[in-house]
């Protein structure tokens, strides 16, 4: 028994020492200075610059056009978060109510045409969506960058099931009490998805924010970089200096990974329940 | 069991129009695009392409490029599944069984999820750094001159190890919830038949979780294909010359690179069929999962 108590916590330890570690290191030497860091390698211990390189990589004004900051990335990714989780909830939330709930001839067309979004993730189609994206002139805008991320199905898919859980008594009695469809949908359906609607919003708003490849296609305008994308610039420039500044780069992927995880940390019971419920 | 449902001619239509317009406009139109432009050289967006039938298909699958790219991916995808998953096993079946700290542990275990793959890329890249990296040196301890960017297995080594490190959190999260939905009474009714920690576990608890080991495989799979992009792409610096990649990375490169956009949209047509190999497996596993309960 005391040995397996010594062995679980030896392997949670190890675990947690893989898992932390390079984050640590991370941390620690975006507190040092990029020269000595250059000299000397990635470190372990307090540099004492936090302050003057979190503030220079959130202020500073950056990229070629000299104006994008920090702040700015992180507000484009916050818009990119929050407006994915939201636009997926009440496109999907709407559809999966009608598939659910109505009658009509359609039902079955529909559903396997949202099936098939399931079978080609963006990464298969991306030169034709960038392609489609252009011809629309929603290159550098809010709506190109997210609209078409909501495309997969994943949610509607994720309601269709919560809904089907829900008893069938409560539709006959709201259909007795003389609810129609917008009554039932407001007035019972949606108090009962609250939770639902919330962890599909954690596990959404990560998912988002962590967007990559349709950023970096679709944004060539600086003001509209996520701080994900900017990860990309940020490297660019590193590789063209002579002491590349390793701590401001290493900052940046820092900030970038702060409101994702405080999410998840913050919400995690939600988050879990959201992540295991999602996949089935 | 059939829901009691709503009848209305025009209402449905309504609360389906945004879902149909996104996927009509945003991917079936890129999609078809793509398979239309598999059968043509060049620029069939502004009319001028030819159509050369399968021609696309046959340049892609007999270029010794792809066979190699293809071959990696193979590789990666294979040691990364396994490797996160069997970590992640691991890891749960311990969370599972302490009593102190599960909680702290569970936490920390989960924090890497939430990193972006270009970012865990970018650290990967640092710590495996030819000047700053202490990955490095640990290597050069057992005489290994680790170069990632020059060596092709260097950077692929790196490349396993950052995907598998950033999937092992999501690997975790699903087993610890697997196991903590076994019954309390079978993990007793099991302690008590059976003394052997080793042999609960492979006897009992493994079976339990077959299904979510299954399921879970399909899932780790298509991220390893797929959502480890944004990662190979800081790893390989725009400078992918020598440097291993995965066949999505390819796909990306010959198109907007390469300008073969024929090419790229055949190579992308070859995913989307392993795509829908995957997800047909994946739907008569759940199928099957169903039966179970």
């Amino acid at each position: 028994m005391l040995r397996t108590k010594i062995y679980d916590h030896f392997v949670l330890l190890l675990g947690v020492f893989i898992m932390m570690g390079p984050l640590v290191v991370a941390f620690m030497t975006s507190t040092f200075d990029h020269v000595l860091i250059h000299k000397e390698g990635m470190q372990v211990g307090w540099g004492g610059k936090f302050i003057e390189t979190y503030s220079t990589v959130l202020s500073q004004q950056g990229g070629f056009t000299g104006e994008v900051t920090g702040w700015l990335m992180t507000q484009n990714s916050l818009i990119l978060g929050i407006g994915f989780a939201l636009g997926k909830i009440v496109v999907s939330m709407l559809a999966a109510y009608a598939i659910v709930y109505f009658r009509f001839r359609a039902a079955t067309f529909c559903f396997w045409i949202i099936f098939l979004t399931l079978l080609l993730p963006l990464e298969v189609r991306i030169l034709p969506s960038y392609e489609v994206v252009q011809q629309l002139g929603l290159l550098n805008s809010y709506t190109g960058l997210i609209v078409p991320l909501i495309a997969s199905a994943t949610g509607t898919f994720f309601f269709r099931q919560f809904f089907k859980s829900i008893p069938n008594e409560l539709v006959e009695a709201a259909r007795v009490d003389g609810a129609g469809p917008m009554q039932f949908f407001f007035d019972i359906l949606l108090p009962l998805s609250k939770t639902m609607m919330a962890a599909i919003f954690i596990i959404m708003f990560v998912v988002g924010w962590n967007q990559y490849l349709w950023p970096t296609l679709m944004t060539t305008d600086e003001s509209y970089f996520t701080l994900v994308r900017g990860i990309k610039q940020i490297m660019q420039i590193m590789i063209g200096a002579d002491i590349p500044k390793y701590n401001e780069a290493l900052a940046m992927a820092m900030l970038s990974m702060l409101p994702p995880a405080l999410v998840i940390i913050i919400f995690q019971r939600m988050f879990i329940k959201g992540l295991v419920e999602n996949e089935k | 069991m059939n829901k009691a449902q709503f009848g209305s001619p025009w209402m449905p239509y309504l609360l389906l129009a945004p879902q149909m317009l996104i996927i009509a406009i945003f991917f079936l139109w890129p999609a078809a695009e793509a398979v239309r432009s598999s059968f043509y050289l060049e620029d069939p967006f502004f009319g001028t392409g030819t159509f050369v039938g399968l021609d696309n298909y046959r340049d892609a699958l007999s270029a010794s490029d792809y066979r190699r790219t293809a071959i990696f991916t193979g590789i990666f995808v294979f040691l990364v599944s396994l490797l996160s998953l069997s970590i992640g096993l691991m890891l749960a079946v311990s969370a599972d069984r302490v009593l102190r700290g599960k909680s702290t542990y569970k936490t920390l275990l989960m924090w890497v999820y939430a990193i972006a793959p270009p970012v865990a890329g970018l650290i990967g890249v640092m710590l495996f750094d030819q000047h700053i990296g202490p990955l490095v040196d640990f290597a050069a301890i057992f005489g290994w001159d680790y170069r990632i960017g020059v060596n092709y297995w260097d950077t692929g080594i790196t490349m396993i190890i950052v995907a598998t490190w950033k999937q092992i959190p999501y690997n975790f999260i699903f087993f610890l919830s697997g196991l903590q939905s076994i019954p309390k009474s079978v993990k007793e009714a099991a302690s008590i038949d059976c003394s052997s920690q080793n042999r609960r576990f492979w006897t009992i608890t493994f079976p339990l979780l077959a299904p979510t080991s299954f399921f879970l495989l399909i899932l780790n799979i298509a991220y390893a294909m797929f959502e480890t992009f944004g990662m190979i792409d800081l790893i390989v610096k725009d400078q992918p010359g020598n440097s291993p990649v995965t066949l999505v990375y390819k796909v990306y490169r010959d198109g907007f690179r390469g300008n073969d956009l024929g090419g790229s949209s055949a190579q992308s047509v070859i995913l989307m069929l392993l795509v829908l190999v995957l997800t047909i497996v994946q739907f008569r596993l759940i199928e099957k999962r169903v039966h179970y309960n």
